[in-house]
């Protein structure tokens, strides 16, 4: 259920984002959905693709320094307080969130948002059985990732 | 005391080779001052000497104790190559025996003549350093060292002999060549720079053989800065003990210093050498433990003696009395020179002072560059750090920690605070396989 995603350092300089994603196009490899996350001086990219292990391999033989990190992706009802109801699970359970991005595409009409928690393996445990998941196979059937 | 010098279990077995090196302080410090007036008799008959004496207003009769020796001049390796070819030859050409001279980065060598007292001191106190690192007259030594005008082959070469071991004089090259007669004739003993030593052990398995089956015992490397880690490396990949000695052409060559059994310092000689550990800027002597540039002045040197003879090698020392019962000042590893030094808002600097604030830091890998400006009236220094996957983390807050920490190690070290910026891993420039350390834009700009 969890999913892998990876994590680039980037200097934070013009110009930076290219090298990674002309590495993976080159490859073939089309990135789900991705986040940057950046202090004054780097950042971080992070991206979910198809296939992790495949995109970690790329970005290392062009030079980058890659983290392959569980995060989980959740259905969203999208409407209000969709997502106020969902995080009182987790904040229940004393379990961070240590960021979280959303997905551009919907998945069944809902929003899709991915989660780095502290504790994942707890936060699937506290989510309950109504919140879905999302997998991986979701991710390139439902969403059509070629 | 740093752990620095402190003594390890023995290496090896060893014996004192003489017992000047167990002499007194007191005692010392009187033999140390009858050669230093001594020296400063032959030192005056060279034009180059009474100019820089009387330049600095002093004569052999100021010289009272050896503190005094911070009254004299220093000569500088600018000196020597502008006294090429023999300026510094303060014996009758007719006495000189043997020529060596050092590699001048910048064209010409410079010369250094011995005569035969130089020649047999020479040979002793390799010898000394020899015996303290466990060599014995049934030891077979194979030398790697190049012969020619280098002195590492021909120091060591006379040492072995003056102890009654065996020489095989390879020199260096032809690794598989090497590694056939070491084996044929089992010598025992290795002594070449410690990088060829990592070149015969890769060389050995290049061959199908065992490094670790080799017939040497020991090693003692020098020629070449090298690290502990070096050393760990040498000794399991080749089971070897390997021990480290100094010198340079300019005042001799290999003898000034080296390991004993518990190899914790190199022993100055300082029967031969007076030796002193200064503030790269100022000349003042540095505390023991802070690290300084020798200064050497020869004491027994006839054909060329040498009056503070500025190394520009870093390292640090400590009179203390080590376990092997020898009296001499140990001085640690070369560390770096002083030309590598940067003065930073008046504090000085070394690279390698960053390189090891950087190895403090867990994960952490000594890729850096030290940048410095000033772009007002106060000097600015970054230090750029390349990230590798051992400190990555994902999350922004173990980042900015690891900014953190290497920040604070810098600031513990060094005592100055630098503007640490992470980078994408293999971004720092390198040069020929050689990194860049330093790029001061305060001297790009004229301002230093």
């Amino acid at each position: 259920m969890k999913l892998h995603q990876l994590s680039v350092f980037m200097e934070n300089k013009p110009g930076q984002l290219v090298a990674p994603c002309k590495a993976l196009a080159d490859a073939g490899i089309s990135i789900i959905t991705l986040s940057l996350a950046d202090t004054e001086q780097f950042g971080i990219l992070r991206l979910v693709v198809k296939d992790a292990t495949e995109a970690q391999k790329v970005l290392e033989i062009a030079g980058f320094v890659v983290k392959v990190t569980e995060v989980i992706a959740l259905q969203v009802p999208d409407c209000a307080g969709g997502l106020s109801e969902l995080l009182a699970r987790i904040e229940n359970a004393e379990v961070n969130i240590e960021y979280m991005y959303a997905f551009t595409d919907k998945l069944d009409d809902k929003g899709v948002l991915v989660f780095r928690f502290s504790d994942p393996d707890r936060a699937l445990e506290v989510l309950g059985e109504d919140v879905e998941v999302v997998s991986r196979v979701d991710l390139y059937e439902k969403l059509g990732v070629k | 005391m740093s752990t620095l010098f402190a003594p390890a279990e023995p290496a090896v077995e060893s014996q004192i080779f003489d017992r000047a090196e167990t002499m007194s302080r007191d005692q010392l410090a009187a033999v140390q001052l009858d050669r230093l007036r001594d020296t400063m008799q032959r030192a005056v008959t060279l034009p180059f000497y009474q100019r820089a004496f009387s330049a600095s207003g002093v004569t052999p009769a100021d010289i009272n104790t050896i503190e005094d020796i911070a009254k004299l001049p220093v000569t500088t390796k600018v000196d020597l190559r502008d006294g090429y070819p023999l300026d510094f030859l303060a014996v009758p050409r007719a006495d000189i025996v043997r020529i060596h001279g050092s590699s001048g980065t910048t064209g010409k060598p410079t010369f250094v003549p011995y005569n035969r007292n130089d020649l047999d001191v020479w040979s002793d106190l390799c010898a000394r350093f020899l015996v303290a690192g466990g060599l014995k007259s049934e030891h077979v030594c194979q030398i790697a060292f190049g012969y020619g005008m280098f002195t590492g082959a021909f120091g060591l070469h006379q040492g072995i002999e003056r102890v009654g071991a065996a020489v095989i004089p390879v020199s260096s090259g032809n690794t598989p060549r090497q590694i056939m007669i070491m084996r044929d004739l089992n010598a025992d003993v290795i002594i070449c720079t410690p990088s060829y030593a990592c070149t015969l052990a890769e060389g050995a398995v290049a061959e199908g053989i065992d490094p670790k089956t080799l017939p040497i015992q020991f090693g003692h490397f020098g020629g070449e800065p090298w690290t502990e880690d070096m050393r760990e490396c040498l000794e399991v990949g080749l089971g070897i003990k390997a021990f480290n000695n100094y010198g340079l052409s300019e005042v001799m060559g290999p003898g000034v210093s080296g390991e004993c059994a518990y190899r914790c310092g190199m022993h100055l000689q300082e029967d031969h050498f007076l030796v002193e550990c200064v503030n790269p800027e100022t000349l003042e002597p540095v505390a023991e433990g802070e690290p300084g540039e020798l200064i050497i002045t020869t004491l027994t040197k006839q054909a060329m003696p040498m009056i503070r003879y500025r190394t520009r090698d870093i390292c640090t020392i400590t009179r203390e009395q080590c376990a092997c019962g020898r009296t001499t000042m140990r001085m640690s590893r070369v560390v770096g020179r002083s030309d590598d030094m940067l003065i930073i808002k008046g504090v000085n600097v070394f690279p390698t002072q960053v390189e090891e604030a950087l190895l403090k830091v867990e994960g952490t890998t000594p890729h850096y560059l030290i940048e410095v400006d000033r772009p007002g009236s106060m000097d600015v220094v970054s230090v750029k750090v390349e990230i590798t996957p051992g400190n990555f983390s994902d999350e922004l807050k173990a980042m900015q920690q690891l900014h953190d920490a290497i920040d604070r190690a810098i600031q513990q070290v060094t005592g100055l605070r630098m503007k640490v910026e992470l980078v994408a891993p293999k971004t720092l420039e390198r040069s020929g396989g050689k990194a860049v350390r330093v790029i001061d834009h305060r001297r790009e700009k004229g301002l230093i």
